[in-house]
């Protein structure tokens, strides 16, 4: 299957930069992650989750320290198994306490961070778990892109499904809740998605940059669109130019490829932010 | 004339809930009883407006029925066989929290109720006409495709009327629908409703502070206070000199003027 993809980016993009099969590869992960944020990131904001999956990102950190502990090589599903456990805990101290949601993730994202911390640097060997903090996109193998194809297959299939019910829901639950929708279980199946999401994808772009991949994009698209379609497009075309423009640019600069895809994200942020008044 | 009375015909064949039944109802949150030792009997067709001082328990009692809030006692919906049955019941809240930022339209909204068919991917014509037409009841065709944070209050209480309304209800909650709305749209509101009503045969439970529209379009008036105070026709209510003396000069004062208006809804409805 890589093979038709190596051959079809050979025959229609013969370019310096894609001579190079960990580029092949990197711009296949760009193809596959950028609609897996966008659409993501969309509902992310619309439910005001910004913080929540910030949470999450960071505390893949602790995740990866309990992967270690319990002495795997690869610690990508004992993390998203404590990021799901962490998101379920998350939505049910949202329900039991009343003090506000922000403090609430602000003292577990900091508890993990610091624990995770605590745990990795034990020894002084902190460093080689520095590749999780910037991630490395082009580091990806062809196992790996599958799973990314897998999950955004996944995403595409649930939002076919149940795209309505999250945005009833984040519009106002109780008129989502009139209209017959389990609220609760609805909103954890999202926490769920954002915290699976995030955690898979956290090798390859970075622990410090995700939710800003996350975030960036819908922000943009958001000043720029006066319903669902516009804003679901713009967000797909602005993380699509962003990410192939960071690739590119990570390529020729030798930098990071996940922040440089971030600042072009952030660069229609900008520009939207701008010309925003005409979109009113 | 005939033409009405056969479009009330098929509504009213089309209502099987006959009346809402709430027997010894109460809902305590933690340690505080909110409600409690309620008795109602709510009549198909009937505008039942639930009035009381703030604090009452009126909005709870609202989302208890809603099913949003746990309740004790018995809450039961019956058709004319007196079989109990699933009830399609129809909400306006009170002030629809929604951040004002957010790229939804009305269409989204809208087409997000009645289908599944996820609204990111655009509207087909078909939905597009019923989503118009559902508006086009209460006189909102014209927002369709407005962003809901671009609406003004009154707007999008109409808009908000029209989704409750699809698809048909038994039952329409209606949680102070017109608070800080001006005279004008609240009127235009009232007659909506009360047209509504006429029209589809659906029981109204209508929470308001507006004692004088209150007594205007209610066929019942309902006062709350932690439990049903009194129950009665809006006459019942008003010469009441317990209730008065209890519930204040405001009560006195509107109800001067209240009987001066002519009551839009004499007949009460029809029954089932």
């Amino acid at each position: 299957m890589m093979e038709t993809w190596y051959a079809l980016v050979n025959h229609l993009l013969p370019f310096a930069w894609t001579q190079h099969t960990f580029m092949k590869n990197a711009l296949l992960a760009v193809l596959l992650v950028s609609p897996l944020f966008a659409i993501m990131g969309t509902m992310v904001v619309n439910n005001r989750m910004a913080f929540f999956s910030d949470t999450i990102g960071h505390s893949a950190l602790t995740g990866i320290a309990i992967g270690v502990l319990l002495g795997f090589q690869d610690p990508l599903w004992i993390m998203v198994i404590f990021s799901v456990l962490l998101a379920l805990a998350i939505s049910v101290l949202k329900t039991l306490t009343n003090a506000s949601t922000d403090t609430t993730i602000g003292a577990v994202s900091a508890t993990m961070v610091a624990l995770g911390i605590v745990i990795l640097s034990r020894g002084g060997g902190f460093n080689k778990f520095s590749r999780f903090l910037v991630g490395d996109l082009l580091s990806i193998n062809p196992d790996e892109v599958l799973l990314l194809a897998f999950t955004l297959a996944g995403v595409v299939i649930l939002w076919g499904v149940m795209f309505n019910k999250f945005l009833l829901v984040s519009v106002n639950p109780s008129l989502a809740h009139s209209r017959g929708i389990p609220v609760r279980l609805i909103d954890t199946l999202f926490c769920i998605t954002t915290a699976v999401i995030v955690t898979i994808s956290i090798q390859w772009v970075g622990i410090l940059i995700i939710n800003s991949l996350l975030i960036l994009p819908a922000a943009a698209a958001r000043n720029i669109s006066r319903n669902m379609r516009q804003y679901h497009v713009a967000s797909l075309l602005i993380t699509f130019t962003s990410g192939i423009a960071g690739l590119l640019m990570s390529y020729y600069w030798s930098t990071a490829t996940g922040a440089t895809i971030v600042l072009f994200a952030a660069l229609f942020y900008l520009g939207t932010l701008l010309i925003k008044p005409r979109f009113a | 004339m005939s033409k009405v009375s056969v479009i009330q015909k098929t509504y009213k064949e089309s209502c099987g809930l006959c009346h809402t039944k709430l027997k010894n109802f109460g809902v305590t949150i933690g340690r505080t009883e909110i409600l409690r030792d309620i008795d109602l009997h709510i009549q198909c067709g009937e505008l039942t407006a639930l009035v009381g001082p703030n604090g009452a328990g009126k909005t709870t009692l609202l989302k208890a029925i809603l099913g949003e809030i746990r309740h004790t006692g018995e809450l039961s919906f019956l058709d004319a066989g007196d079989c109990r049955r699933n009830p399609v019941v129809g909400y306006v809240p009170q002030r629809l929290d929604f951040d004002p930022g957010s790229p939804v339209s009305v269409l989204d909204l809208f087409s997000a109720c009645l289908s599944s068919w996820p609204v990111c991917l655009g509207h087909s014509r078909r939905r597009r006409e019923r989503v118009s037409a559902g508006l086009a009841s209460v006189q909102a065709e014209h927002l369709l495709d407005r962003r809901l944070g671009d609406l003004s209050g009154g707007e999008l209480q109409r808009v908000l009327l029209a989704m409750a309304l699809e698809p048909n209800p038994d039952l329409l909650l209606l949680d102070e629908p017109v608070s800080g709305i001006d005279v004008q749209g609240k009127e235009i509101f009232y007659d909506l409703v009360s047209n509504l009503r006429r029209q589809y045969d659906l029981s109204i439970i209508l929470v308001s502070h507006d004692w004088s529209l209150v007594s205007n379009y209610a066929d019942r008036i309902v006062l709350l206070d932690r439990t049903v105070q009194r129950c009665g026709t809006p006459q019942e209510i008003f010469s009441d000199e317990r209730i008065l003396r209890t519930y204040g000069p405001a009560i006195s004062e509107d109800t001067e003027q209240t009987f001066l208006k002519p009551r839009l809804i004499p007949n009460g409805g029809v029954r089932a």
